[in-house]
């Protein structure tokens, strides 16, 4: 599948499977990031368009984890700019990034496990819950009507998700792969405008791979949703994204559409392996 | 007969007691759940609380002594009277306010520590809240009046004298039990509702669930923790009304909290239900087992027996009635 897309930063173009890919909606300027004497990521710059899917891909410890959390406010770069919807973005907590329309799941499942599946995907809704504490607490017309309607939505996203069958069931109970469904439905339920995906398919077999490659495509496709992935599996990431940023040790040593990438003698070395001399 | 109805008159008061031990336990069970944290200040929080709502209602000056040791002057009241209610407002707001410096100037500074760390602070928070709380309004008995009715009801008691022989007057049952069984019905309530379906109670429970989960939805921890403890406090204050109207606010109050421990092992430290009915079979059995055994035994019984009771839960069932089953993966 060849979804290529390279026009200049600011216009829109439309890619050969029908979707728009908009101007930039993130840059990352000369991030850097160090935890005392490491450095996890050294200098990586590059963009992220609306509407694509932007893998970030690379060896274990490469830094791309790093880089997601950078995204998302759980790290703090120790240099460099986030650029968010044409504005620098100061130094902002996690809360208040994903107020921004920024949502994300995590490599290893961070579920509430106490609650059942609606009620995971109902707190996605928090950041767009508008009635106030003491309405909230009295039950007041305006804060029951509210709730109807984020349970419409939350719905939806169940519907859409298929787990219909496992609206009423605690998280903790459901198999692995059901989890990292709900997880991204909480982070759908927050209808953000960037979706941090960090590894969606780790731990999965094939069948549940598909399945999930195939709601990353239909959630891109439908809403439109700008999604940054991390993925292991080299077959995944040529299927899904437009463009793939690949780390190595913290640098950038490729960045491109998935075919440029994949026959880059930088990213083969890295994957494979070569003595460094 | 008359026995049996004796007996079901020590019930009715140890529910009633059990009651009251439930509104301490509440508090623990609130922040625990919230927070992970076991918040050895709940009972001086009530103690904290009784203080305040008294001194403002009586018109005390706050740090009277203080401010009469540093200016020489003799102020002690300001000469007014408030009503009940305008005093419980305030003392509430007080509440809040505390709430919102324990979260800057203590729980901001120990994000990520362990729940040891933090049980700590709450030990140092205990001690230097009992202090504060003689500077600010002295250390002397005070007795608290908000005009929660006071002794045995006579129309039950009336009502129900002519059910046993010629040695049964009918059941003895203080209103201010009846009263605090009231408040505390509709509190737990309250909570479960706020808890289960409003925003802030859904964040709350996502807190307790998982930190990073619950930033990555775009939660505030630090206005959760004020939330929390907000509402601990008053709960603190409810439980610190109910007991100093029964027997003056003074030192002792803060020890209701070693009444809750017993309550919180049976019932479970993360269950608002098993609160109360932990509070209410510790309330019943300790009741019960005086009524029974203790004139066997030389009385005095109730000063142990909610401890034995909790040891005995502690050894067959360890997360309590309704605390999450606690499994361990290998």
């Amino acid at each position: 599948m060849n979804r290529m897309s390279s026009a200049p930063p600011t216009e829109s173009h439309v890619t050969e499977d029908g979707r728009t890919i908009g101007p930039v909606l993130m840059e990352l300027r000369n991030i850097t990031l160090r935890f005392g004497g490491v450095v996890a990521i050294k200098d990586i710059s590059f963009d992220i368009r609306e509407g694509e899917i932007r893998a970030i891909i690379g060896p274990n410890g490469a830094g791309k984890s790093s880089m997601l959390n950078v995204i998302s406010g759980f790290y703090r770069p120790s240099e460099g700019e986030v650029w968010f919807e044409g504005a620098r973005r100061p130094a902002m907590r996690p809360y208040k990034v994903a107020r921004q329309g920024i949502a994300r799941t995590f490599q290893n499942i961070a579920l509430f496990s106490g609650m059942s599946t609606l009620d995971n995907i109902m707190t996605g809704r928090i950041t767009r819950m508008k009635s106030s504490l003491l309405s909230q607490a009295l039950w007041w017309g305006p804060a029951e009507r509210e709730e109807s309607d984020h349970r419409a939505a939350v719905e939806k996203i169940i519907d859409f998700l298929e787990i219909q069958h496992i609206r009423k069931t605690p998280v903790g109970r459901l198999p692995y792969g059901l989890q990292k469904r709900v997880e991204l439905g909480r982070a759908l339920a927050a209808e953000p405008r960037l979706l941090l995906l960090d590894e969606p398919m780790a731990g999965m077999n094939v069948e549940e791979k598909e399945d999930m490659s195939r709601f990353i495509l239909d959630v891109n496709d439908e809403f439109g949703t700008t999604i940054v992935l991390i993925e292991h599996d080299m077959g995944v990431v040529m299927d899904l994204s437009d463009r793939v940023v690949v780390m190595d040790y913290g640098r950038k040593i490729g960045d491109g559409p998935p075919e440029e990438v994949r026959a880059s003698k930088d990213v083969i070395d890295a994957y494979l392996g070569v003595a460094h001399d | 007969m008359t026995d049996l109805l004796y007996a079901v008159e020590v019930m009715i008061n140890g529910l009633m007691a059990g009651v009251l031990y439930a509104l301490v336990a509440l508090g623990f069970v609130l922040i625990f759940k919230a927070s992970g944290i076991f918040n050895y200040a709940q009972g001086v929080l009530a103690l904290f609380a009784a203080l305040t709502l008294v001194g403002l209602q009586e018109g005390q000056v706050p740090f009277a002594h203080l401010i009469n040791a540093a200016f020489g002057t003799d102020l002690h009241y300001f000469g007014w009277q408030l009503p009940a209610v305008v005093a419980i407002v305030l003392t509430i707001g007080v509440m809040v306010l505390l709430a919102i410096a324990i979260e800057r100037l203590i729980l901001k500074h120990l994000v990520n520590q362990a729940p040891i760390i933090l049980f700590m602070a709450t030990i140092g928070l205990a001690y230097f809240l009992e202090g504060f709380g003689d500077i600010m309004w002295g250390a002397d008995i005070k007795t608290l009046d908000v005009g929660l009715p006071q002794g045995g009801s006579a129309w039950l008691e009336q009502a129900t004298a002519g059910w046993g022989g010629e040695n049964f007057y009918g059941f003895f049952i203080d209103r201010l039990d009846i009263v605090a069984t009231l408040v505390a019905a509709v509190l737990v309530i309250s909570l479960t509702l706020f808890s289960q379906y409003s925003k802030q109670g859904r964040a709350l429970r996502a807190v307790a669930d998982d930190h990073q989960a619950a930033l990555s939805v775009g939660i505030s921890l630090r206005f959760i923790w004020v939330l929390v403890w907000s509402i601990a406090g008053i709960v603190a204050l409810v439980a610190g009304i109910m007991w100093g109207a029964k027997s003056g606010v003074q030192f002792s109050l803060s020890l209701i909290a070693l009444k809750a421990l017993p309550v919180l092992m049976l019932g479970g430290f993360t269950s608002i239900p098993g609160a109360i009915v932990g509070g209410l079979i510790i309330g019943v059995g300790e009741k019960l087992f005086e009524f029974t055994v203790g004139p066997m035994i030389g009385g005095a019984t109730e000063n142990w027996f909610a401890y034995v009771l909790a040891l005995v839960f502690l050894v067959f069932r360890p997360q309590g009635l309704f605390g999450e089953r606690i499994i361990e993966r290998v």
